[in-house]
């Protein structure tokens, strides 16, 4: 069942489009990754999400309800942190914390004192002494004390030091076992790849991909590295090769995940001594998506 | 040893000059330009003998003593009266800035990390505060020319040549202190804004300490730097010791900020800060408690500010009638009615201004709306079960109460103070009734910076424009002969002219009623427009 949908969104600022044509979906119990570079919409899809935006066109709905007009009530149900916190100078951060699961109203989990230990907070200073680690930490402890229903983080990582980000990864983990979905929107890659089911990658206000990290995977090339008793030849004339490296006897190369099949079989007739293949990480997949524009598209013409 | 602990402090300066090569010119001038343009006010204003003695006249009472302190009533010349009225003020003006100035460079620069960066290249422990101390002795040294030559330049005959220096160097000397104060307490806090809190605290007891020492002519005055300003008394007897007392104070506190900054390390302090509460008040938990916990410094702040305007205001009715007969000027400016005293009649064009004045703590109470929108702060109460009409109508309801409040408290400031000095003291329901018929022209203000708020978040700014037209179009507009249609043109051209005329109630019901249009926009606005941040 889809908690979050999302169909055709689009925002307009101005004449500029910050988004054109988002679709995705967030299931029951379901971690959703959504990344993409700065500017490419992120923060602008989430606001809508949250009711803060209004859309230009398109559909956004959470638990079936749309999110501008029935944006309290989703909100009862919903924990949100945003990427860059901004708190009021002259309050403690336990206030602050109080103040916001008191104004989410719905269920209400008595764990604000368990989370405030977990993410080593000092509620008693006032937010004007937090450092930014410290300031997501408030909005963290808040989101995770509420007993919601669905989580939207917005880079909520990118001020904690290791730790902290290996405490919210369990944290968000326990949501998910406990049958709560989340969106998490985040830059760091490695952290996408260990929590998140699916994935959807936003690019100039659209997703250019989605699916499971595997699924993904298949759309990418596996990186091979080669030892044959005879030197490869022809091996560039094959489909699907890239960026071929020769040392010695060792030959790297990358592979279209359609074309594995034929690579292996002609590299075979070389006799294999050694044979290392590693998946694309999704920093790989990232990569190409953003870096090489033009290769991906002759890779797919080929 | 002290050169490698002020190594650089001359290349620090000079960054200091060139990040405030705005600000402080800015604030020598207009210090300057208010110091030279009141003489030439007063010189034209009171011209003759008779009218400064009437002016003198209502001078001699606790009230103004206590708030501008003594001077050579008898002998009161166009440069007595500039020194009475303005030295002091314009000293508070120059510790400001000196406040500001010297917390800006010290302990704004350590908290945000700043002075850090500059303590890893090889520059000396001591180089900034030194730096800082060195750029701000040479503004005020220069301040104190700029005023002190300035004022002769003015060429008014009472104003010689050592008493205009010496009210130059009056201003630069309490600069200077203030300086120094500013730069111990730099030390002693731990943050800029406990440094700016702790060092106009000082400001306000040296001016409480004074005003009390002044009434009860005691030595009490001898115990703060303001009483010094006050005993140079400029263009009378030219007493230039306080000034060497100024100084020589600021050298004591200067080498006291070196020595304890000598001795602490870097973001440390000597006062500690105590632990916040650990969890929210209820009262806290709401967006309406949230919103008037952010404004109540502010809030109480101004209703303090406005309690004394009326106050003030109202210590100088018991001498009005004397003062008016000698005022041509002041009194072309009341409307002249048959039946009422001058006093009666000054009383309208007062809650005029005042009702002008009191509007602004709302607006700006309303504006922060805008102001936590932009810090991107409304998000989290948002992105909660918090409807945007709820919050919106949290700031809307703070708005309309404040500027109740503020009119409240202006209009008991000033019948308490005019029943002290007044021998037929007005009823209170007189005072409150003029000042009142003026808050439905308040809340059309507060109801169009609502509008703006939610309809055009762009132009909040607008609303200032319309209440400094309405100041203008109304009060000098009596003065210049402006038509009669420029002040209809204002929500307060239109309010009876209470206890002259008699209540226009259906003005006041067409008045909050257009103010309610305009909040009801502002609140259709807010559900339909994007949150910006």
């Amino acid at each position: 069942m889809a908690m979050l949908e999302v169909r055709n969104l689009k925002k307009q600022f101005g004449n500029f489009y910050a988004l054109n044509g988002v679709n995705f979906d967030v299931n029951e119990g379901e971690i959703f990754g959504f990344i993409g570079p700065n500017g490419a919409g992120k923060s602008t899809t989430i606001r809508i999400l949250l009711g803060i935006l209004k859309a230009t066109e398109g559909t956004a709905k959470i638990f079936g309800k749309d999110a501008w007009k029935d944006a309290v009530d989703i909100h009862r149900r919903i924990a949100y942190v945003p990427g860059d916190v901004n708190l009021w100078p002259n309050l403690t951060g336990g206030e602050v914390i109080d103040l916001f699961i008191k104004l989410r109203g719905g269920n209400q989990s008595n764990r604000r004192d368990e989370f405030i230990e977990r993410f080593d907070l000092d509620p008693t200073k006032k937010c004007r002494t937090y450092s930014k680690g410290n300031r997501q930490k408030v909005a963290l402890v808040a989101a995770f004390a509420a007993d919601a229903d669905l989580y939207i983080f917005d880079e909520p990582t990118s001020g904690l030091d290791p730790l902290m980000e290996q405490v919210f990864q369990a944290c968000v983990m326990e949501a998910k076992q406990a049958g709560k979905s989340v969106l998490l929107s985040s830059h760091i890659l490695s952290e996408v790849e260990k929590l998140c089911d699916r994935i959807g990658i936003i690019r100039q206000g659209e997703i250019i991909e989605s699916g499971t990290l595997s699924e993904l995977r298949h759309l990418t090339r596996t990186n091979l590295v080669v030892e044959t008793k005879e030197p490869i030849s022809a091996l560039h004339e094959l489909n699907g090769i890239y960026n071929i490296e020769e040392k010695d006897k060792t030959v790297s190369f990358q592979v279209d995940s359609e074309q594995l099949d034929a690579a292996v079989k002609h590299i075979s007739q070389y006799g294999i001594i050694k044979l290392e293949s590693a998946p694309p990480t999704l920093e790989d997949l990232f990569m190409r998506y953003y870096e090489n524009k033009d290769e991906k598209a002759a890779g797919g013409a080929s | 040893m002290f050169r490698t602990l002020t190594n650089h402090t001359g290349t620090l300066a000079r960054l200091i000059l060139r990040r405030d090569r705005i600000r402080i010119p800015l604030w020598l001038f207009g210090i300057t330009f208010f110091t030279v343009i009141i003489p030439i006010a007063f010189d034209s204003m009171y011209a003759s003998q008779q009218e400064r003695d009437a002016m003198a006249e209502t001078m001699k009472n606790p009230a103004m003593i206590a708030m501008v302190g003594p001077a050579d009533l008898d002998n009161y010349t166009t440069g007595v009266m500039t020194a009475h009225n303005m030295l002091l003020f314009t000293a508070i003006a120059v510790g400001l800035m000196s406040i500001l100035l010297v917390a800006r460079h010290t302990r704004t620069d350590e908290e945000e990390g700043r002075l850090e960066m500059i303590r890893s290249l090889p520059v000396g422990k001591l180089a900034n505060i030194n730096a800082t101390l060195l750029v701000l002795a040479g503004a005020n040294l220069f301040l104190a020319l700029l005023n002190g030559f300035g004022l002769y330049a003015l060429g008014i005959e009472s104003m010689d040549l050592e008493g205009s220096l010496l009210y130059g160097a009056t201003l630069g000397g309490a600069g200077i202190l203030f300086a120094g104060i500013t730069a111990v307490f730099a030390q002693l806090s731990e943050s800029a804004r406990g440094t700016i809190g702790y060092s106009i605290a000082a400001l306000i007891i040296a001016y409480l300490l004074r005003a009390a020492g002044d009434v009860s002519d005691s030595a009490l005055s001898l115990l703060s730097p303001l009483g010094w300003v006050t005993k140079t008394e400029a263009y009378a007897k030219n007493a230039w010791w306080p000034i060497f007392l100024l100084i020589g104070a600021a050298i004591l506190l200067f080498i006291l900020a070196n020595y304890l900054n000598a001795i602490r390390d870097l973001g440390a302090g000597f006062i500690r800060v105590k632990p916040g509460k650990k969890n929210a008040s209820p009262f806290l938990q709401s967006p309406l408690g949230l919103a008037l916990r952010l404004q109540r410094t502010a809030g109480i702040s101004w209703g303090i500010g406005m309690l004394a305007i009326g106050i003030s205001y109202g210590s100088v009715m018991g001498d009005l009638e004397s003062f008016f007969a000698e005022n041509e000027l002041l009194e072309q400016m009341l409307v002249a009615e048959e039946g009422y005293t001058l006093t009666e009649q000054f009383i309208p064009m007062l809650f005029m201004v005042l009702g002008i004045l009191a509007a602004i703590p709302p607006i700006l109470s309303a504006h922060k709306f805008i102001g936590e929108e932009k810090k991107n702060r409304l998000e989290h109460l948002l992105a909660r079960a918090v409807s945007r009409t709820n919050l919106f109508s949290s700031y809307l309801f703070i708005a309309i109460a404040n500027g109740f409040i503020m009119m409240t408290l202006t209009a008991i400031g000033l019948w308490s103070a005019a029943a002290a000095v007044m021998e037929e003291a007005f009823a209170f329901s007189a005072v409150y009734g003029a000042a009142m018929a003026y808050y439905p022209a308040m809340l059309v203000m507060i109801g169009l910076a609502l509008f703006f708020i939610g309809c055009l978040p762009k132009f909040t700014p607008l609303v200032w424009l319309y209440l400094a037209y309405s100041f203008f179009a109304l009060y000098l507009g009596r003065l210049f002969q402006v038509p009669d249609w420029a002040g209809k043109l204002s929500p307060y051209g239109h309010v009876p002219q209470l206890p002259i005329e008699s209540m226009k109630w259906p003005t006041a019901i067409v008045l909050t009623v257009i103010a309610a249009l305009f909040t009801a926009l502002g609140w259709m606005g807010i559900k339909k427009r994007d949150i910006e941040g």
